[in-house]
């Protein structure tokens, strides 16, 4: 029985089920988490649901009464609400990308003996600890500014002009940001599952002659596809509601260069607490969240189960 | 293995490369805390060190106050969704049923409300709970938060438990209960402890909940770093030492059990 | 069985003393919980408040420190709620009227004759005072002023006039300009936000005679007078400013200026004290002042801005509150800080009584700049066409923040060049007027 990685059962289930299996407790053990979680869920969500259906504003009373879809259609006909769509999917596509792709090859590479392997492991995985607010100002003004950021400072010493990351890339500095906290995470998952591969396969493949890159291509992948599948669920969670990074940042500019969703809602309803406009906002993103995870089930996720 | 010695060497080159280089902007940040605020500003890395960022930091506010609210918040919603989480995971991997995964479907997408969306009702259903600037209050928002991540997490490590064992227990006569203590639990606990890892860092790190929830009884270590971001003023020094501060127990933490993880991490390997 | 028994009387009694003890100590002391910006001014008053638990050793003082954004979010959250999480809040005179008028601050009706509240700056308590009553008490005040390099000015041969223009400022930071030494003539706020860049654009189109809505909150910012202000920001910068502009606020630039990098700055005249501090800025001894540039509008609105403390109606400590809140805003508070941290630290823009101590006059050389830069800021005043709003750098409606951090962000696409200088108007007009629309504008 060869050993498995972390396995996403999206499909049903394929272990098979011995006869003589109790069904008993299935329910009984399941209840608690599900009743739980169903309170945590209703309650909110219905109380957003209905905030979103009125004119309810924190400090303006004189906004009061049914609204329909009002909010909603104020917040989709916004000028940038398509952009902050394309922002969004962008922003965890990217980051999605970089995090899995090098994830895997720094998973492979930590997975290799060297010395001090376990410190320059935990170096590595050091970033995921650090609060995404202090992440973000620390890569803004201490690494990333122009004139006193220790970027520029290297590119003056050796004679370069110093690029003005947020005004030039805005974007791809936020993914930078997002990609560096949450690739520790992509490492953790992914090497444990490489630790998990089979040794004698490897060496069995070895020996029939296969080369490091053919060896990594038809043996550590195929096994990695499960645990790939996982870091991408959850990071794909998480990263559909980024903020911190892009408040301290940019706050959404210059323009709506990097305005996501997330942003949009603060900037158009939070701001000016309008909890009907921001309670519709919610709903559009759990509507878009919903989209993505259905897309990523079809297409990346099946072909993750065995 | 049997790798020549110029390809180890590549690999021991890459892997400090990369180790460091991830872990550069962190080391960035302690230098920091270092400096006094005006040599903050400059990208200079030679300074004349000071602990006066430091002391600072200490006269202000309370950090013990702060960490062990942290400390308390964080453990326990990782427990309470722990304890949540285990018997469902393994209901579901164990006994599934056609509804299985529609459930685990259904928990992943409530984690897909924003938050800025729901700020104000839960603050009102907190107020009339008098769970307001509460250590439970806040822990058990943590743990529904995290309460669909960890069922995940531990329904996959569970799927990889071959049958044959529970089976041979249940065949042994072991109860429900006896099933998941004492044969699961020993097999999956690296499983389970990478999980509760990571509900941990995510509760520690969490900035949203902990500042609006809170005031002045409950607050973590998030609040404690927002007293010192962005004020009127040069505060690059301090807040690197305030952070440095926040970050160490759970970076320490993480370090240490990393270890004991994987040592123990390689599941499945059970045979 | 006994043993029993004896366990349950030991509890009880315990209970029961345990009761007395809550009960009288409850009597006896209050607890006030403090929200507060983690300003160096707040942090003094932090540090300085042990003595007044001394003074009134019955009220407990918590605090609640957090950066302004946080903050503002937290308490207008938890006031909106009645929640009644803090009995004391700081907050800015753009917060005060808006919610004076919900109900939701108390007002000082009656204050001691001994906290002299007439010793408060005329502009400054007018605009905490809503109805005729006033609901903050002023804890400090910034207008905004030049600061400029006099070696640099030296250097080039020019001489700050006592009241410069646009004009003569543009032709000035040309001048001073040198890039390859990383000195720039002009640093401004470019990072999107209302009270980021917005607060320095709302002035300055004052000053080139616009204005954010006429007559029935019809929105003007498609108008030659923002064609005019918005171009010379852009043109300034561009020509004169620093790399990194669009992510620039307040404490970047301050940094900016501080290590020797900007030639002139024009932003809230808090950063004086801050720059003459030789620990945090390595120009102290080259600073120059001068009041704000002036353009078309002479006396146009230009800034005011102040942070001060307010007890919520949803405070269940009202009494020991307002106690807090005037010693924390009186004369000897402010002479407590004085004799702590020397006069140049005192909280600034508040009192007459301040400005006229010699002891402040002689280490501040810029009191008399802050002074007069709030004497006329005008913040009722009228811009060049009639406005139905009030606020000198920001509108002093609750859709401000929303709108104002919009069209921060479409200003900063202009000096990325994101977007056109028309294209970025033109938006910013149908943005504004469509928030306005929605929220109501304008109301019956």
């Amino acid at each position: 029985m060869s050993s498995t990685a972390l396995a996403p059962a999206i499909s049903p289930s394929t272990v098979a089920v011995p006869r003589r299996a109790r069904r008993g407790p299935g329910f009984a053990l399941v209840a608690p988490s599900v009743a739980v979680l169903l309170v945590w869920m209703i309650v909110p969500l219905v109380l957003t649901l209905w905030f979103s259906l009125q004119r309810y504003n924190l400090i303006d009373p004189t906004q009061h009464g049914f609204a329909g879809i009002d909010n909603y259609t104020y917040l989709v006909t916004d000028p940038d609400f398509w952009a902050s769509l394309i922002n969004t999917l962008v922003l965890v596509g990217s980051v999605l990308v970089i995090t899995v792709g090098l994830g895997t090859l720094l998973a492979v590479l930590f997975d290799q003996d060297f010395p001090g392997k376990s410190v320059a492991r935990l170096l590595a995985i050091s970033p995921f600890f650090v609060m995404p607010t202090v992440a973000a100002l620390i890569w803004k003004n201490l690494l990333m500014h122009p004139i006193y950021g220790v970027f520029g400072g290297v590119a003056r010493s050796v004679g370069l002009a110093p690029i003005d990351w947020f005004a030039q890339f805005p974007m791809a500095s936020v993914i930078a940001i997002v990609s560096w906290e949450w690739l520790p995470f992509a490492i953790l998952i992914l090497l444990t599952a490489v630790q998990s591969l089979d040794h004698e396969q490897r060496e069995a493949a070895r020996m029939d002659g296969a080369g490091p890159i053919a060896s990594f291509v038809f043996i550590t992948l195929p096994h990695l596809r499960r645990a790939i599948g996982v870091v991408i669920m959850i990071e794909t969670i998480y990263l559909l509601t980024v903020f911190a990074e892009i408040f301290v940042t940019t706050s959404g500019g210059p323009g709506n260069a990097t305005t996501n969703l997330a942003f949009l809602i603060y900037a158009r309803a939070l701001l000016q607490y309008d909890v009907g406009g921001a309670s519709a906002g919610g709903v559009i993103a759990i509507i878009l969240a919903n989209i993505v995870a259905l897309f990523l089930v079809r297409s990346v996720a099946r072909r993750l189960v065995v | 293995m049997r790798a020549s010695m110029a390809q180890r060497v590549i690999i021991a080159v890459l892997g400090w490369a990369v180790g460091l280089l991830l872990f550069f902007p962190i080391a960035w940040m302690l230098l920091t805390s270092f400096k006094t605020e005006g040599a903050a500003i400059t990208p200079s890395p030679v300074f004349g060190p000071t602990l006066a960022s430091y002391a600072e930091v200490f006269a202000r506010a309370d950090y013990l106050r702060f960490a062990l609210n942290s400390v308390i918040i964080s453990l326990g919603g990782t427990l309470l969704a722990l304890a949540l989480a285990i018997p469902a995971a393994y209901s579901m991997a164990f006994h599934p049923s056609p509804r299985t995964r529609g459930t685990l479907l259904w928990m992943l997408s409530t984690k897909m409300l924003p938050p800025v969306g729901v700020l104000v009702p839960i603050y009102l259903i907190f107020r009339s709970l008098g769970l307001l600037d509460t250590r439970s209050g806040l822990l058990i928002i943590y743990a529904l938060m995290n309460l669909p991540i960890v069922v995940w997490m531990l329904f996959t490590f569970y799927k990889d438990v071959p049958h044959e064992i529970l089976e041979a227990g249940r065949m042994d006569g072991a109860t429900t209960w006896g099933e998941m203590v004492y044969l699961l639990m020993p097999l999956t606990l690296p499983g389970v402890a990478s999980t509760g890892l990571l509900s941990l860092i995510l509760c520690w790190n969490e900035a949203f909940w902990s500042l609006n929830l809170t005031s002045s009884s409950a607050a973590p270590l998030t609040a404690f770093i927002a007293s010192f971001s962005s004020p009127e003023g040069l505060f690059f020094a301090k807040l690197s030492a305030a952070s440095t501060m926040a970050v160490a127990p759970i970076l320490v933490f993480g370090w240490l059990s990393q270890r004991q993880l994987v040592r123990g991490l390689t599941f499945g390997a059970v045979k | 069985m006994a043993a029993q028994r004896h366990l349950f009387l030991c509890l009880a009694a315990t209970g029961l003393i345990g009761a007395c003890c809550a009960a009288v100590s409850a009597k006896a002391d209050t607890t006030l919980t403090i929200a507060t910006v983690n300003n160096g001014d707040m942090v003094v008053m932090q540090k300085l408040s042990s003595q007044f638990e001394q003074q009134h050793p019955d009220i407990h003082l918590r605090w609640v420190v957090l950066e302004e954004n946080v903050l503002r979010q937290r308490v207008t959250t938890d006031i909106a709620t009645g929640a009644g999480q803090f009995d004391v809040t700081t907050v800015g005179n753009y917060e005060v009227p808006i919610w004076a008028k919900q109900g939701w601050l108390m007002p000082f009706d009656n204050l001691p004759s001994s906290y002299d509240v007439d010793d408060l700056l005329a502009p400054v308590r007018k605009g905490l005072t809503y109805n005729g009553k006033l609901y903050g008490l002023p804890f400090y005040a910034e207008s905004a002023m030049t600061y400029y390099r006099t070696d640099l000015f030296q250097k080039a041969g020019i001489k700050m006039p006592a009241a410069p223009t646009y004009q003569q400022i543009r032709e000035y930071a040309d001048k001073i300009t040198d890039k390859s030494n990383q000195i720039y003539g002009m640093c401004l706020r470019g990072k999107p936000g209302w009270g980021e860049n917005m607060a320095y654009v709302t002035s300055l189109v004052n000053a080139f005679g616009g204005q954010w809505f006429g007559t029935g909150w019809k929105t003007t910012i498609n108008t030659p007078p923002w064609h005019k202000a918005i171009g010379y920001y852009d043109g300034i910068l561009k020509a004169d400013g620093p790399p990194g502009a669009t992510s620039n606020g307040f404490n970047e630039n301050l940094a900016l200026f501080g290590s020797g990098h900007c030639g002139m700055w024009i932003d809230a005249t808090v950063a004086g004290g801050l720059l003459f501090n030789k620990s945090q800025s390595s120009v102290a001894d080259k600073v120059g002042f001068a009041p704000m540039p002036t353009a078309a509008d002479p006396n146009a609105p230009t800034w005011l801005w102040s942070w001060n403390l307010a007890i919520p109606t949803s405070s269940k400590q009202k009494a020991a509150a307002t106690q807090f809140v005037t010693w924390a805003t009186s004369k000897d508070y402010i002479g407590l800080v004085a004799k702590a941290n020397g006069w140049v630290s005192v909280p600034p823009g508040t009192r007459q009584s301040t400005y006229s101590n010699p002891a402040y006059q002689q280490v501040a050389p810029f009191a008399n700049f802050v002074l007069n830069a709030i004497n006329v800021s005008h913040i009722d005043g009228p811009t060049a066409n009639p406005r139905p709003y009030t606020g000198a750098q920001f509108v002093a409606i609750p859709e401000f923040q929303g709108i104002g951090t919009q069209v921060g962000q479409t200003v900063a696409g202009t000096l990325t060049g994101q977007t056109t200088l028309d294209q970025a108007l033109a938006s910013a007009q149908s943005a504004t007027a469509r928030t306005m629309h929605q929220a109501g504008y304008p109301k019956q």
